[in-house]
């Protein structure tokens, strides 16, 4: 029992250092934190959202959206490639059901169209986006391969993952955390944010713009009902000046808002009114000059996101590559739209499907509470160790302290989140450390009593006692490792603190303590003692 | 000075022979608790259930207008909301659940949070929102069915464990008291109505981790127990290691009560209805490990004798070893 090897103790007594100095930097403020020369550790635990204040939102790709917008892609793929290869003329075009399906109106020209489709439906790594099928003679069905879907949702999401980043970032100064969940979903949490709502605006936006021409051929009536022309299509258009609150345009021949290099708010010179510049790319100026050449005179809508938000007259050709957008806008709602135009639209629109939001006020006082009912909470739990326990109880109570602090350092180190269920874990851990102590002492106190000398009641208490104390942390091992696996969030933030903290508690209450006990027994030799 | 002693030397309680009446008072609690949950169920949070909860704090005022909120938020068009009283006077929440066709627009949940926040800001220009949660229904109850499981998954693996350590006996003995424990919890909460969330899912656990480790205690010296004195009646038996651990039992159960009271009166509010699962929870878990637990193996025959190796058996086993037919 006395056998305590020099070298252990050593290497126990450096590891609590160790653990003492990397749990303070944790109790720093920031500014001292930032004074200390950088080659010092120096993590912290980062404390959750919900003891911190932030925003936490959860996005959701529409997966269905996704796919109509992929399907109306490959037509319009479709088509041109039709048309480039010797002008195949194609008839009864349906997109029902996720497929594509259409004639070949000279069904001699089959295997040309074949060929040409072949470039359109190959996916990116050699393998298949879509499966041709050919029925009665010349139709020719698309279907979505399963593989082509799930790399195009998993594209779109990793590029809306980007472009939120993108976004968030040109808000300033916050420190976003921006992680994809599953396979089409996107965790944004933002600590200390107090107006998550015009985060949720700026991030929520698709942000994708489209110039379409006005068709100006459309019967009012029929546009008034919802019904459009063949070639056109009716759009919402809420400031209409017509009072209709919706308008036809021509679905193909438009540019799209991808060929931006840039986006500011800006000021209307006449009017004074909030307005978003726009600059296109090389491509998209050439297009927009040859449409605005064309239809010099005419009508084009200004989409975003499916909505018409103006729609001006071409009064000349714009030659120049930029533009401005006018709508009704506020200087605020204009500086929206030129941040999410300046970091591209989102590939798939996302719907948030869960926020928790906890104001600094409501974190702060849970901090506050939470730590003056830690240090009552732990003096009492050390006020009985040591009027029960004695001598041992004061070997406990330091175990104790110990305990906590490396359980901090592990977290800090390994830069977890404490959150409110990590609380409970913690109490937890100290239960089961504050239990080993009780077990061991307690097994003590029953050996003195059989008559068994000092050091062999010592040793019995320890080692009978260990048995139990193993059990019962194993067990909660087991526990918190399928909670990990298995749980969600808040479950995890518990099961993490519960995982780091057995270990830690086993090895403060158990081991330390003995090297403490051992100490006292080997400089005294008491033939008596108080427990 | 003098050392406490909680339980005195030589204490001999006959715990055991109060089983039976035990055992009734407790399938008396637990169907109450079961008949609570079948008809009161639990108050869900919007974790579970979907919809809003946002937290409001009514700056310079004295008290909340509990009142003209219900009607200002009613009058949304979403339904009743649900207003409570959290900490102080003048903090209330205001509890909302998934509007009408939110199973088909996952986003509906979030807009009505939006519009709820806009009309209570633009009624009481000096409030002050501390908190939302705004939850679909699809991820509320992706969040239930992951909790439940995670919970089930972690019980039965450690039950596993104990049957692996011990005998299969005591593998169900945990397994019962964990049981008892939680509906026992459960109950508390269908009775009193606080509100069940995640953060009180952590507080199950916490129960079940510590009512596991209270029945791992006695169990260990009943195991001790049984090779030492293989001639001892088992009632007798139990009786004497619930006794020897039951200073443990009230030194442990104490030490961690402290600081579950100091929680429950100064912590934090919104752990609160997660404090006094917990105090609660000890409570039962000591009992269950002593009467349910423990005479558990009564009722399923265990003897003093019964994982004595069968010196035959053991010899029959030996030779086949050695016949290398094993």
């Amino acid at each position: 029992m006395l056998d305590f090897p020099r070298w252990r103790v050593w290497m126990l007594n450096a590891l609590i250092l160790a653990s003492l100095l990397l749990a303070i930097p944790s109790f720093l403020p920031k500014a001292t934190l930032e004074a200390i020369p950088s080659f010092v550790p120096k993590e912290t635990i980062n404390l959750g959202l919900d003891l911190a204040g932030g925003s936490h939102i959860l996005l959701e790709a529409d997966k269905a959206q996704l796919e109509r917008d992929r399907l109306e892609n490959l037509e319009d793929n479709v088509r041109n490639a039709m048309r480039r290869a010797d002008r195949i003329a194609i008839g009864d075009a349906t997109r029902s059901g996720g497929k594509l399906s259409f004639t070949v109106t000279d069904s001699s020209k089959i295997d040309a169209a074949r060929k040409a489709l072949e470039p359109v439906i190959a996916g990116a790594s050699g393998g298949r986006d879509w499966n041709m099928e050919f029925t009665d003679g010349n139709r020719i069905t698309l279907a979505p391969a399963g593989s082509g879907q799930v790399t195009a949702l998993s594209q779109a999401m990793d590029s809306a993952k980007d472009v939120i980043d993108r976004r968030i970032n040109a808000l300033g100064t916050l420190e976003p955390t921006i992680i994809r969940q599953g396979e089409d979903r996107i965790v944004v949490q933002v600590p200390g944010l107090q107006n998550p709502e015009a985060l949720k605006e700026l991030i929520g936006k698709t942000a994708k713009l489209e110039f379409k021409l006005v068709d100006d051929e459309a019967d009012p009536d029929e546009t008034a009902k919802g019904k459009a022309r063949v070639g056109s299509q009716i759009l919402p258009y809420p400031d209409n000046p017509t009072g209709i609150p919706q308008i036809a345009v021509r679905r193909l021949g438009g540019i799209s808002g991808d060929k931006l290099t840039g986006s500011q708010q800006s000021f209307d010179p006449k009017t004074n009114e909030p307005v978003v510049n726009i600059q296109f790319d090389t491509e998209g100026g050439q297009r927009f000059a040859r449409m605005t050449q064309q239809y010099t005179g005419k009508m084009f809508a200004i989409i975003l996101d499916g909505k018409v938000i103006s729609a001006p007259q071409i009064k000349e050709p714009i030659l120049g590559g930029s533009s401005q957008i006018s709508g009704s806008f506020t200087v605020e709602s204009a500086g929206q739209l030129a941040i999410a135009l300046n970091s591209g639209a989102l590939p798939v629109d996302l719907k948030v499907v869960e926020e928790r939001s906890v104001g600094p006020d409501l974190g702060a006082d849970s901090i506050r509470r939470g730590l003056i009912a830690a240090i009552v909470g732990t003096a009492g739990v050390l006020m009985w160790m040591l009027l029960t326990y004695g001598r041992f109880g004061v070997y406990a109570s330091f175990a104790l302290v110990i305990n906590v602090a490396m359980i901090l350092a592990v977290m800090a180190l390994a830069n977890a989140t404490l959150t409110l269920p990590g609380i409970a874990g913690f109490v937890l851990t100290i239960g089961a450390a504050v239990d080993a102590n009780v077990l061991i002492n307690e097994r003590i106190r029953e050996e003195r009593r059989k008559g068994r000398r000092v050091i062999q009641a010592v040793e019995n208490g320890y080692k009978e006692a260990s048995r139990a104390i193993f059990d019962a942390n194993i067990t909660n091992v087991i526990a918190a490792v399928l909670l990990f696996i298995f749980g969600s969030g808040p479950i995890r933030g518990f099961a993490v603190v519960l995982m780091i903290g057995i270990v830690t508690s086993v090895f403060t209450a158990v081991t330390l303590t003995r090297m403490w006990v051992v100490g006292w027994l080997k400089k005294n030799r008491p033939q008596d003692m108080h427990i | 000075m003098k050392l406490l002693k909680l339980v005195p030397d030589d204490t001999n309680i006959g715990f055991i022979k109060w089983r039976n009446i035990a055992f009734g008072i407790s399938i008396v609690l637990l169907l109450a608790s079961i008949l609570l949950l079948a008809t009161r169920g639990l108050n869900y949070g919007v974790d579970f259930i979907g919809g809003q909860m946002i937290r409001t704090t009514f700056v310079d005022e004295k008290a909340a207008p509990v009142q003209e909120l219900r009607e200002q938020v009613g009058s949304l068009g979403f339904g009743e909301p649900t207003i409570q009283r959290f900490g102080a006077e003048n903090q209330v929440s205001i509890r909302m659940k998934l509007p009408d066709g939110a199973d088909k627009k996952p986003e509906l949940a979030n807009i009505m949070t939006q519009k709820i926040i806009a009309k209570v800001k633009e009624e009481h220009p000096k409030v002050r929102i501390d908190g939302v949660d705004s939850v679909s229904g699809k991820v509320s109850s992706e969040l239930f069915s992951k909790g439940l499981f995670a919970l089930i998954a972690a019980a039965l693996g450690v039950a596993m464990y104990i049957w692996i350590r011990f005998e299969w006996q005591f593998g169900i003995g945990a397994i019962w008291a964990l049981i008892h424990d939680t509906t026992l919890t459960l109950g508390l909460f269908s009775l009193t109505q606080m509100e069940f969330d995640l953060n009180t899912i952590a507080a199950m656990l916490t129960i079940i981790g510590y009512s596991l480790n209270d029945t791992i205690v006695i169990y260990d010296r009943i195991r001790e127990n049984m090779m030492k004195y293989r001639k001892m009646a088992m009632p007798a038996l139990l009786d004497l290691s619930v006794n020897e651990t039951l200073s443990r039992t009230v030194m442990t159960s104490l030490t961690i009560l402290t600081p579950l009271v100091v929680l429950v009166l100064f912590g934090p509010d919104v752990i609160f209805g997660f404090s006094v699962a917990m105090a609660f929870g000890i409570f039962v878990g000591s009992y269950s490990s002593v009467y349910q637990a423990a005479p558990f193996l009564i009722w399923f025959g265990v003897k003093s004798d019964s994982f004595v190796p069968d010196e035959k058996v053991a010899d029959a086993k030996v030779e086949r070893i050695i016949e290398g037919k094993v």
